[in-house]
């Protein structure tokens, strides 16, 4: 079944054209990627997915809900979690304090009940802040959780992001360029997390630029160019296909 | 409402409209050079007429005002050097906060200089009671000159930022701060000469209202409110859209005395503000897409 | 438990202080201590906002002063041409009015000051949902410029309203039994009490405010301030939790204003000025946006040393100079300059990134 739905979705900015009529589906426990060369509207489409941006028209459906018109807090409740090709680290905030957000959703403690410190929150604060730690231990950052988010080099920061996404226990991760700025180290580290991550139930879906990664994970492929969705097929087939070919090494 | 009296509110609120315009131009003129709302800006128009106020025991009123009017610039100008200019990227409320602190201190210096008493420049022409008619009712000729040196300065200042190779640059400036640069333009040169410029207006503009309004230490926070609304009202940094919005807010203010309590009139103006704030944040006049572009 | 005991430290000085007063003859520096000390309510109410919340508001005293002077109208102002109208029987039914003489004898019929500062704070927090909900959907300079109209309107109103007092201002409000035998009154003969209160009182926001910041609301509006894109979509409910937080503030500046009111016996329209809200930004300024503790230290030296006239009359002067110095300086406070250096989590807001609509 799938878990998201993108029915003939438009986005226009003045008189660009960012996302032209896309349509495709997301099956549960998939890995899917979207590619295509810069300003395809990669980062449109994840605007409009996770509520940021408003589609000028079009249908996203997630696990069945039609969630036009939605906040982004309100898809995120939804069990729809995201991260960001600019890192956006909640700033101020520790590495663990950042994890600890993600778990918003999961919290009830209130205005009243936390100003007074209510015994009835205590647990539930001991579970998040465990919770937490544990989510930093599973990405290998443990030992930085003390520490700043701001001031760790960036593929920690990307590693804080990511285990914030999935502190909200999502059904769908949604990943933003997840290996930029990285090196092939790093990325292939990257390759083996979302695969992971899959395996835990999650369902992913990921915009890169890095071809190997992508090939190498995805077990479905979107391509886009200038907003339009030029094909989309298993990795095998896109590695093939003659258009997509064309639109990344030219005529 | 006969003829007279509804000419004489149309006049009155014309004048006051006129001031308003100016400080909100003044307001653009900041805004546009540097995306920062000085919040000090009523307190030049104090400045203005409180200095041509004290020149008038020494000099003659033109040159008073005309020495008053430079000496707003020179502290427009120090100013800006002294507490804006060596800011690296400083957020928008510090900067806030920053204009607010100076609109104090410059409000608290003029009370420690001139004290609290409401003073005034004479008129210009004739005193109080010189009237000229004009379709029956009776207007001081200091209006004419307060509505004539206002438009004079909205026209010049248009000619000046069309034709004149400085006003470009400071379009430039607000167009694309980075493509200045490249240009070869000093935009911090830029940000001095908007102090500059819009300190002078309102040094103006103070001078040519004090016969009518008067002078007093504390006018400018409420010049500035109303000066904000028309700002906005017009669509932030769009010069055009605060004459017209200066006028109407002017005029709504004359006509409101016949029917709220003149104690009210400011909550006019606030009330104004409020709702366009929260309706269109980006004026009535101005577009959501001109608000950004930031045209003078 | 950890908690509670940092206050502990701060407990021993507020007594040594009181010992030290009274030891030396000079309990009189209580009277400001104590008016310093409802000051600062408002002060830490003001800097979850600014600081945690992210969001500037120039029109704090008109909180303050829809507050005292509520209370104040009403238990001063008396009731008795209205006697037989049906909203009065049913106060007076519900036992929440006061029957007394005033000075020259006559029938006064008043609220009682708790169903007064019950309402009073009531009121606060509804005008605070009212234009809260609107205002905060704006950032940077609108937001600054609507609640500084905002705080001009009450201003206005209060000086132009006969029942608010006008440019007088209301005087002879009567003491506020609390409880039993603890009141809140200027006279010198329950000054050490009231020192006492107020200080309670104090550190009783200062605990719940405390508790707050280090529990998952707090955390949410850290997020929100570090980035409200990714809060968002970490499924944090801005619009409710900045409108909470404004609520919030704004009862802590009622009820300070409450209890000044009564404790000076009156209030008058200088509380509703642009000037005190502007004060207290700036005291918050001072103190470090996001530090509780420094904005509540500051709140009380600063308020202490204006009320017992060090100033002279330069006293809105230096809260001016104190703005401009801070900002240009050391925008994340005296304080942070110094805990900044080790805990850098005291940052300037920083709407730069979102300051245009």
């Amino acid at each position: 079944m799938a878990i998201l739905a993108v029915e003939n979705l438009h986005r226009r900015f003045g008189g660009l054209h960012a996302v032209n009529d896309v349509s495709f589906q997301v099956a549960a426990g998939q890995i899917k990627a979207v590619i295509g060369p810069n300003g395809a509207g990669k980062t449109t489409l994840f605007n409009l997915l996770s509520g940021a941006l408003m589609p000028s028209s079009g249908v996203v459906r997630f696990q069945g809900k039609d969630i036009q018109g939605r906040r982004p807090f309100e898809i995120a409740a939804l069990g729809m979690a995201r991260t960001y090709q600019n890192i956006k680290m909640f700033t101020g905030m520790t590495a663990l304090e950042n994890v600890m957000v993600g778990c918003h959703l999961r919290g009830r403690a209130g205005f009243f009940s936390s100003m007074l410190h209510a015994p009835w929150t205590w647990g539930e604060e001991r579970a998040v802040l465990e919770k937490s730690m544990e989510l930093l231990e599973l990405l290998e950052i443990g030992e930085c959780a003390h520490v700043l988010a701001t001031s760790l080099a960036f593929g920690q920061q990307r590693a804080v992001e990511l285990a914030r996404a999935l502190a909200m226990q999502p059904s769908l991760l949604l990943l933003d360029e997840p290996a930029a700025g990285l090196n092939i180290y790093e990325t292939a580290e990257v390759g083996r997390l979302i695969s992971k991550i899959r395996d835990m139930g999650i369902t992913v879906l990921l915009v890169e630029h890095d071809m190997s990664l992508v090939m190498d994970i995805s077990d479905e492929i979107v391509v886009l160019c200038f907003g339009e969705m030029i094909a989309e097929d298993l990795p095998a087939a896109i590695q093939k296909n003659p258009e997509v070919i064309r639109i990344y090494l030219g005529e | 409402m006969t003829t007279e009296l509804f000419v004489q509110y149309l006049f009155a609120g014309i004048t006051y409209g006129s001031i308003y315009a100016i400080v909100a131009i003044g307001f653009n003129i900041i805004y546009n050079t540097t995306g920062i709302i000085n919040f000090a800006q009523g307190e030049f128009v104090m400045l203005g007429g409180m200095i041509a106020i004290s020149l008038l025991s020494f000099l003659p009123l033109p040159a008073a005002i005309a020495l008053a009017v430079l000496l707003t610039m020179v502290i427009g100008a120090l100013i800006e050097i002294i507490f804006i200019r060596w800011l690296e990227n400083p957020s928008v409320l510090r900067m806030i906060i920053i204009t607010i602190g100076l609109s104090i201190l410059t409000r608290e210096a003029a009370v420690h200089i001139w004290g609290e008493n409401i003073r005034a420049l004479p008129y210009f022409v004739g005193n109080e009671i010189t009237t000229i008619g004009i379709m029956g009712a009776r207007i001081s000729p200091q209006v004419l000159w307060v509505v004539g040196v206002c438009g004079v300065m909205v026209v010049v200042l248009h000619l000046f930022f069309r034709a004149t190779s400085v006003g470009r640059e400071m379009r430039a400036c607000a167009a694309n701060r980075l493509a200045t640069v490249l240009c070869g333009i000093n935009p911090r040169n830029m940000v001095t000469f908007s102090f500059v410029l819009s300190a002078g207006m309102g040094a103006l503009a103070g001078c040519v209202m004090s016969p009518i309004t008067y002078t007093q230490y504390d006018m400018g926070t409420g010049l500035a409110i109303k000066g904000f609304t028309v700002a906005i009202l017009g669509g932030l940094g769009h010069s055009g859209g605060a004459v017209a919005a200066g006028l109407l807010l002017g005029v709504i203010e004359a006509f409101s005395v016949s029917v709220v309590p003149l104690a009210f009139q400011d909550a006019i103006a606030i009330t104004i503000l409020l709702l366009i704030l929260f309706v269109r944040p980006h004026g009535i006049f101005g577009s959501g897409e001109a608000a950004r572009l930031k045209a003078f | 438990m950890k908690r509670l005991l940092a206050i502990l430290p701060l407990l021993a000085v507020v007594v040594l202080v009181q010992l030290l007063t009274s030891w030396s003859g000079t309990q009189f520096y209580l009277t400001q201590m104590t008016m310093a000390a409802y000051y600062s309510l408002l002060i830490i109410g003001l800097c979850v906002l600014m600081g945690y919340a992210g969001q500037i508001s120039l029109g704090h005293a008109g909180f303050f002063a829809i507050g005292g002077y509520l209370s104040a109208a009403l238990t001063t102002r008396s009731l008795v041409p209205f006697k037989e109208a049906a909203l009065v029987r049913l106060l007076d039914g519900c036992g929440l009015l006061h029957a007394g003489r005033d000075l020259y004898g006559g029938e006064l019929l008043v609220v009682t000051p708790w169903a007064a500062a019950l309402f009073a704070v009531l009121v606060a927090a509804l005008i605070a949902v009212v234009i809260g909900i609107p205002v905060l959907k704006l950032k940077g300079h609108y937001l600054a410029m609507a609640t500084l109209g905002f705080g001009i309107i009450i201003y206005r109103l209060v000086l132009a309203t006969p029942w608010l007092g006008e440019a007088d201002g209301i005087s002879g409000v009567p003491p506020f039994v609390l409880f039993f035998g603890v009141t809140v009154s200027g006279e010198s003969s329950v000054r050490i009490l009231n020192y006492y209160l107020a200080w309670g009182i104090l550190l009783s926001g200062l605990i719940l405010l405390i508790n707050l910041m280090q529990s998952r609301i707090g955390r949410a509006l850290r997020a929100i301030h570090g980035s409200e894109e990714a809060a968002d979509a970490m499924g944090v409910n801005i619009a409710r939790f900045k409108l909470q937080t404004f609520v919030l503030s704004a009862v802590f500046a009622a009820i300070a204003g409450v209890l000044l009111t009564h404790y000076n016996g009156g209030i008058g329209p200088s509380e509703a000025g642009v000037m005190k809200s502007v004060r207290y930004v700036a005291i918050v300024a001072v103190g470090g946006m996001a530090h509780l503790w420094g904005a509540m230290f500051m709140g009380v030296l600063l308020n202490f040393l204006s009320l017992r006239g060090v100033f002279g009359s330069y006293d809105d002067a230096v809260f001016g100079l104190i703005l401009i110095v801070i900002m240009l300086f050391a925008p994340e406070g005296i304080l942070g300059l110094i805990a900044g250096r080790k805990k850098p989590a005291a940052t300037v807001p920083t709407v730069e990134q979102d300051g245009e609509v």
